[in-house]
Parts: C-alpha cells; sequence; structure tokens
C-alpha cells in the first residue's frame, strides 16, 4: 500500500543544508501496523512529515520515492495532497493540546474535517460528529460536542484528535507519539483504542515512538532508526530478543523492563558493579499526616489529605502516582517551596514545616535538602551558563567565592560526568542528557543529604535515561544521600529505589518495600499501575 | 539532539565573547548595522555637535534671513538669519538627553512596577493594572500636555510628561514576562539555592525580560522624541530661541507657504531620520542582549 524507497530529507539552516533522513526504504502492507522506533534526532518524525508533505519550512524531499497506492506523494499537486491528507492518510500528534484550535468546541472541530472531504453536510454533520466522538468511546458525547479542548484532560484531548483522525475513515493513521505525557494508564487506554479501531476497519498504522516496549506491544512489524537510516527491521520478538544491531542492542537495554537491574540497562562493557551504600537505621525524613488544602474559587481543595511516611537515612523512595494524585504537592512542601497546611516534616527530628517557605532559604537546613526538577531546559537559566548555574547554590549557600568556587564547579562536573569545557555553554547549547547532568550538578553541590528527583529523566532518550539513572545510583553511594524519586513509571522505580509509597487523590494508598509492592501489590489501583506499563518482550538470549 | 562536538576548550574572555557577538549580530543583519550607523552618527552629533557647527547657533543676522541652502549654509538660514544647520546639529543634544532620560525614567519605574505585580500576583497586581489601565485610558498626547501645563514649562517636566506616559507600556510588558517565569523551573532552582524573592526577581527573572524590553526601549526613544517635540511644537516644553527639533518645525511651518520650505524641512528630516534609526536598532538590541541567539 505504502512504500518508500531510498528517502532523502534535508533542511536549510544556518550552517548550509543538513540531512535529516538520508536514505530511507521500507513498505507498509494492508493492515500492517508498523513501528518507527528512534530517538530525538533520529530523523522518524521527519520521515512522516515528508510522507504527508508538511515539512517545516526549509524542508524538502532531495530524493528517494514515497508511492502510496500508485499516487507519487513526492510529486502530487497541493490539491491532491489536500485530499489525500485526513481522507487516505491522517495523522495523530503528539501534543494533543496543541493539536487541537483552542477557541472551537471540539464537536465542531471534527465537523471541519468531515465538511471539507465531503463526508458531511451542514445539516447532518452534528449527528456525524456526535457518532464520530461516541467511536473513540467518550462517554456523554453530545455533551462533550459542546466542550472546548480546555475543559477536557489530556487523555481526553487525544481522543478527540483521534476522533479527527479517523472522522473520514483513512486507510493509513500515523501516530506521532501519542501518548508522550499522558499518564500510564492513560497511555494505555489511548493505545489500546487506537489498536482496537484500526484493527476494527482494516487500517494500516505506522506508530512513531521513542519507546521500544510500546512498540512492541503494539506493532506487527517494527523498524529501528538512528541519524537518518534504518538500523534494524523485524518483527518485536525477534528485535527483543536477538537484537542484531549494536545501536538496537544498547536500545533494548536501555528499555526498562521486568527484571531488569540498574545496571544492565547500560551497555555490557560498561557494567560495573555498584558501589555498597551505607544504610542507617534512624530515619532522616519522617512525614506526619501532611496535608495542603488549596483555597479554590470553588471551596476548598485538598491536594494531599494527611500523608505518613518515613526516608530513612541513606534510603531511596520512590513516590509513585499519576498526575494529580498530589506528589508533586508533596515533593514542594518536603523542599520547603510550598508551605503546609497541617502535619509534620520532621528532618532529623527538627519539624521543618512549620517554617514558611519564604524564610526557609536562609535556613542553614536550606543545604541539605536539594531538589532536581523534572524538565532541564525549564530549571536551568536561558541567561546563565553551566557553570553560572552550578556556582549559584555554592555562592549563595556556601559563601563560596574565586578559586575554591572553580575548584569546587570543576569536582561537581567530574563528579557528574560534564566535560569541563561544556561549563562556560548556555543550555540551549547543550543536549538534553548535558542539560540534566548540569542540573544534578546543581542539586548536590551545597551537600545535600535528602535529594528530590522530580522524574528527572521524563524528557530524556532512553539511552540517556540509563546513563542518568546510573548516575544518580552511583552519586548515592559516593555521597551517602537519600532519595525521594517522584515518577509515574514503576519500571524505573524499580530499579532505584528501596521502598515505594503509591499516592493517588491525595492519599497514599499502597506502600511498603519496591519488592513487596511491585511483586505483589494488594491494592486494585497499584495493580492497575503495573499492568498499565508497556511489558517489553523479556530477553531470552544475550546478543 | 544536537551534539556539537566541535572542541571549544578554550575559555572564552567574556568581553571578546560579548563583541564578538555584537558584531557578528550586525553582520547577519545589514539593516541593523545601518541603523547602529546612524545612531553612531547621533550620538556624536550630541556629543561634540556644539564644538564641530559652523556657526554659533543663536547668533542672529537680519541680513541674511531667510537664504536657500547653500555652500555657506547648507541648510539655508531662518527668518532671524541663524544658520539651520548648525541648529540642527545642535540641537541633538537636547533632544536625545530628553528622550533618554524619558525612556530610561520609563523602564526603571515600569519595571519594578511590572515585576513586583507579575511576580506577586493577587491584590497588588490587580491594583497596579487598575492604576495603568487609567493612564492609558488617556489620550497619551493629551494628558502629556496636561502634565506640562500643570507643572510648567521646563526641560525636566516635559521628561516627567514623557516618561509617565510610557510606564504603563513597560509595566505591563514585564509584567507578562515575569508572571509566564515565576513558576518556572529556573525559579524554583533559585530559590532552593538560597536566593531571597527579591533576588530571584531581580537576578534570575527580570534580566529573562530583557529581550522584548529592548525592542520596546527602541522604540520608545523614538516616541519620546516625537513626543517631546510634539510638546514644543504647540509651544509648551523648550522655549526658543534653544535650538530644539519640534520649535524649529513649528517655526518653520509659517514660511512654508511662502516657499522657504528649508526652514521646517531640514529639522523635520532630522527628526524623521532620529525615529527610523530608534525603530530600527529594537531588533538588532534585542538580538544582541538574548543569549540564545549565540550560537
Amino acid at each position: 500500500m505504502l512504500s518508500i524507497s531510498d528517502l532523502q530529507v534535508a533542511f536549510k539552516t544556518r550552517r548550509g543544508e543538513v540531512d535529516a533522513v538520508k536514505g530511507i526504504s521500507f513498505e507498509l502492507a494492508k493492515g500492517e501496523r508498523l513501528g518507527i522506533v528512534g530517538e530525538s534526532g533520529s530523523g522518524k518524525s521527519v520521515t512522516s512529515y515528508a510522507l504527508m508533505r508538511i515539512l517545516d519550512a526549509g524542508g524538502r524531499i532531495k530524493a528517494g520515492e514515497a508511492i502510496y497506492g500508485g499516487v507519487d506523494l513526492k510529486r502530487a499537486s497541493e490539491t491532491a495532497m489536500r485530499d489525500i491528507r485526513g481522507r487516505e492518510i491522517s495523522m495523530i500528534f503528539q501534543n494533543p493540546r496543541a493539536a487541537l484550535n483552542p477557541i472551537r468546541k471540539v464537536g465542531h472541530q471534527i465537523e471541519d474535517v468531515l465538511i471539507q472531504h465531503g463526508q458531511a453536510i451542514r445539516s447532518d454533520a452534528r449527528k456525524k460528529a456526535i457518532a464520530a466522538l461516541k467511536a473513540v468511546k467518550i462517554n456523554n458525547a453530545s455533551a462533550r460536542y459542546e466542550a472546548y479542548p480546555f475543559e477536557l484532560s489530556g487523555g481526553m484531548c487525544q481522543r478527540i484528535v483521534i476522533a479527527i483522525a479517523l472522522a473520514c475513515d483513512p486507510k493509513l493513521l500515523i501516530a506521532d507519539e501519542p501518548t508522550t505525557g499522558l499518564d500510564i494508564t492513560t497511555q494505555k487506554a489511548v493505545m489500546d483504542l487506537v489498536d482496537e479501531l484500526v484493527k476494527a476497519r482494516g487500517m494500516s498504522s505506522i506508530l512513531i515512538t521513542h519507546d521500544l516496549g510500546l512498540a512492541s506491544q503494539y506493532c506487527d512489524r517494527i523498524v529501528v532508526m538512528k541519524d537518518g537510516l534504518i538500523v534494524e527491521a523485524g518483527n518485536p520478538i525477534e528485535i527483543f530478543t536477538n537484537p542484531k544491531h549494536p545501536y538496537t542492542n544498547k536500545l533494548v537495554d536501555a528499555t526498562p523492563r521486568r527484571g531488569a537491574t540498574i545496571r544492565s540497562l547500560l551497555p555490557e562493557e560498561e557494567r560495573k558493579p555498584l558501589a555498597a551504600r551505607q544504610m542507617g537505621d534512624t530515619p532522616l525524613l519522617e512525614i506526619k499526616g501532611l496535608e495542603k488544602t488549596y483555597h479554590g474559587k470553588s471551596g476548598p481543595v485538598r491536594a494531599v489529605k494527611g500523608i505518613s511516611f518515613t526516608v530513612k537515612a541513606g534510603e531511596s523512595l520512590g513516590l509513585v502516582g499519576e498526575s494529580g494524585c498530589g506528589k508533586s504537592t508533596t515533593s514542594s512542601m518536603i523542599v520547603r517551596l510550598l508551605d503546609v497546611s497541617g502535619g509534620e516534616i520532621l528532618y532529623r527530628g527538627e519539624d521543618i514545616g512549620k517554617m514558611p517557605a519564604l524564610a526557609f532559604a536562609r535556613n542553614p537546613l536550606r543545604s541539605k535538602i536539594q531538589m532536581v526538577f523534572q524538565d532541564a531546559t525549564d530549571s536551568l537559566n536561558p541567561r546563565h551558563t553551566a557553570r553560572q548555574s552550578i556556582a549559584e547554590p555554592l555562592k549563595r549557600l556556601k559563601g563560596m567565592h574565586g578559586e575554591a568556587l572553580n575548584a569546587r564547579i570543576e569536582e561537581l562536573a567530574a563528579l557528574t560526568g560534564l566535560p569541563e569545557h561544556l561549563l562556560d555553554r548556555f543550555p540551549h547549547q547543550l543536549s538534553g542528557g548535558q542539560k540534566a547532568r548540569v542540573g544534578i550538578a546543581r542539586a548536590i553541590a551545597p551537600d545535600p543529604d535528602l535529594l528530590i528527583l522530580d522524574e528527572p529523566t521524563a524528557a530524556l532518550d532512553v539511552s540517556i535515561q540509563a546513563v542518568v539513572l546510573n548516575l544518580l545510583a552511583d552519586l548515592r553511594a559516593k555521597l551517602n544521600m537519600s532519595y525521594i524519586f517522584v515518577s509515574h513509571d514503576l519500571n524505573v522505580v524499580r530499579l532505584l529505589c528501596d521502598s515505594v509509597v503509591v499516592m493517588k487523590d491525595g492519599e497514599i494508598v499502597e506502600a511498603g518495600s519496591v519488592e513487596a509492592v511491585m511483586d505483589n501489590p494488594t491494592n486494585p489501583y497499584t495493580r492497575a499501575l503495573i499492568a498499565a506499563a508497556p511489558h517489553a518482550p523479556d530477553r531470552k538470549s544475550a546478543a | 539532539m544536537i551534539n556539537a562536538v566541535e572542541p571549544t576548550a578554550v575559555k572564552p574572555k567574556i568581553g571578546s565573547g560579548n563583541f564578538a557577538h555584537i558584531i557578528y549580530v550586525l553582520k547577519e543583519n545589514p539593516v541593523t548595522a545601518i541603523a547602529f550607523g546612524l545612531f553612531t552618527f547621533f550620538l556624536l552629533s550630541a556629543l561634540v555637535g556644539p564644538f564641530v557647527v559652523p556657526y554659533d547657533p543663536l547668533k542672529t543676522d537680519a541680513a541674511i534671513a531667510l537664504q536657500p541652502p547653500s555652500l555657506s549654509h547648507w541648510f539655508g538660514t531662518d527668518n532671524l538669519g541663524r544658520d539651520i544647520f548648525s541648529r540642527v546639529i545642535v540641537a541633538t543634544r537636547l533632544d536625545l538627553i530628553i528622550s533618554v532620560s524619558a525612556v530610561a525614567l520609563s523602564f526603571v519605574i515600569g519595571s519594578i512596577l511590572g515585576s513586583v505585580a507579575g511576580y506577586r500576583g493577587g491584590a497588588v497586581d490587580v491594583v497596579l493594572n487598575r492604576i495603568l489601565d487609567t493612564i492609558m485610558a488617556f489620550p497619551l498626547f493629551v494628558l502629556a500636555m496636561g502634565i506640562v501645563a500643570a507643572l510648567g514649562n521646563s526641560v525636566a517636566n516635559i521628561i516627567y510628561a514623557t516618561a509617565i506616559i510610557n510606564i504603563p507600556f513597560y509595566a505591563r510588558l514585564v509584567r507578562a514576562e515575569v508572571n509566564i517565569r515565576r513558576e518556572a523551573g529556573f525559579t524554583l532552582a533559585a530559590k532552593l539555592s538560597g536566593n531571597s524573592d527579591v533576588r530571584v526577581l531581580s537576578f534570575h527573572i527580570f534580566p529573562n525580560a530583557l529581550p522584548p524590553m529592548m525592542v520596546q526601549v527602541s522604540l520608545n526613544l523614538g516616541w519620546a522624541i516625537l513626543n517631546a517635540a510634539g510638546l514644543s511644537f504647540i509651544g509648551l516644553g523648550v522655549r526658543p530661541p534653544t535650538p530644539e527639533w519640534g520649535i524649529m518645525v513649528a517655526e518653520g511651518a509659517n514660511f512654508i507657504v511662502s516657499g522657504e520650505w528649508w526652514v521646517a524641512i531640514f529639522p523635520g528630516l532630522w527628526l524623521m531620520l532620529a525615529v527610523f534609526t530608534f525603530n530600527l536598532m529594537g531588533d538588532g538590541l534585542r538580538d544582541i542582549v538574548d543569549p540564545r541567539r549565540r550560537v
């Protein structure tokens, strides 16, 4: 149905032409579900944009053929393309909120597509739009028809986008990272829905993702891309059990899965034994009946409803839950950026919850509790070089300056594996992994005892995630720190944490050691979370 | 992921790095280079103009009144026989002083008000915004006229009036820029590094608002000159015989009908060029203060 041969895409940039896709070939049969897997910059999204001919300005198909059902997508006129988009080939984008027009009712947005492609006329558009909403399993479809995108959750928005994509019964659906940024249970629901619809309508699909586990679960065939080239293609089981290309091998290793240890994420030659950690028996941090109530316009909102847990010295605790469960509020309170509404935060027996967050900046304990933020890009000041960012806590909290300051910064850079010549770069000149290292270096700069990690790897590619997780594991042993690891990804929590606390709606639903909770969950919610994580096939033989 | 691998092991010296960046911006955008060239010319006129002009700008000579442009009087002479070229050049200093100090004043006050409103939010934000709305509700030139008329006719009062009518633009811009960064990761990180709120605001958040502010500053310099000239034109502000572009245009306007066009045209042309320069400079200034433009 779709046949691509030696496709090349190039972009014009300040530094001349850059090849994003350097000659790839694959075929897609009717009803086949293809997965394109690769890390950022591999050219996987550009490939799909080229197929739809929606490349950014400056991008062009340089060479090669892309034939869809007899139509040459490279030479087709813009009018012909407009007909093909939506009716023949449809696309689901990464960020559903950005893909929807924020000021139009979602029902009208579906109607637009139907009318555009002559699938409906004014009089019956509404009925068909509601039918399309029902098809993507939206409850109370006629009420949702009137909703604006901001009134709907992320998962709901993605369903609307799917409804729009499928409204005209296309033969091929391209999904570009359709579940990035969605919660793990929502991800499962959305992927199951797409899968069901694609199968029921006999469509073909291309799933573009960085998650090998997800692709293996929902695709018949996977192609792995790196630097604009296909390095390996095959069925998911084959790729997982017997990866042939070294890059695929590295990706498979780096994908967190059941039974993996943190070192097994790294390529074999880099697996050094983990240093032993000292675990004290004294509690470092005790949370007792912690509460947070926000006063909203529609009455008080209880974000955290009296939770209690303990972190021992040297212990790592995972704080798990989906968005809105109160895990971020809890971590903000512990790190003293947010005032508590009730309960105690005992740090080595001292109730730091009583001090107002505003005054805590001058407290000597400030240097003892630090945090690594979720989005490394957002957490670095765009006007500060890496050196300035790392220097900030040292200057303010430790009063360091001059030679001592520079020596300490270089020591921290060495600890976090940041090459020294990168220290004078601005954040936008650094890669994602390098920015993550700067964020970690800054957090450990004032010698904290407790580090709160707020999904520090969420925005990173799997291979970089593997490296950063291992770095965190090494640092913990070297500097004798305790971690609170906030995440929605149980596979990752299992790798790094000793114990885990599962939160839902501001309450703790389950807590205990990682093994106990993950292998024998007692609470149905915990079970649902574990089941929703993509299961990568087990790796039987080491290549 | 763009993994730059070129060796940049040499620590860049701060000064030369900035200078190289400025050169780069100017090279990349010739319009910016022209604007900066013109700006340098105006700056030189303001600094050394009074010492190099061929005639005393205040010296009258009835014998040569209203002469058209010639080799001895490039821009001609006015009704009192004063050399228009000398007056136009000498006027640069006064006009630049008025516009730069007015803009500096509104930049500082507007930044402080806007930062506080954007960072604090809540009641402070609401009250400040309503006050700014009130200022903006007046026709700005009329408001400036009123202020000068009430406070008295002096250069200082023109500066105050021009500053006051421009404050809302700065305050609103800064407020928006600060507001979106209030909860940003780097703001939280700065707090965790032991910075007080004032430090977080002034050293971490506010500098990030500078690039759009620079565009505003440069546009505003142009407006401020026009505003000052406008006030002088209607007789509020600078008084004759002080050379100032606005008054000169006002004085020359009477002679256009009788064919002595040069009396009004040349100061008007300089006024136009100055505004033009500042408007063009905006983009260049933004590129210079934005570290993200460095590659």
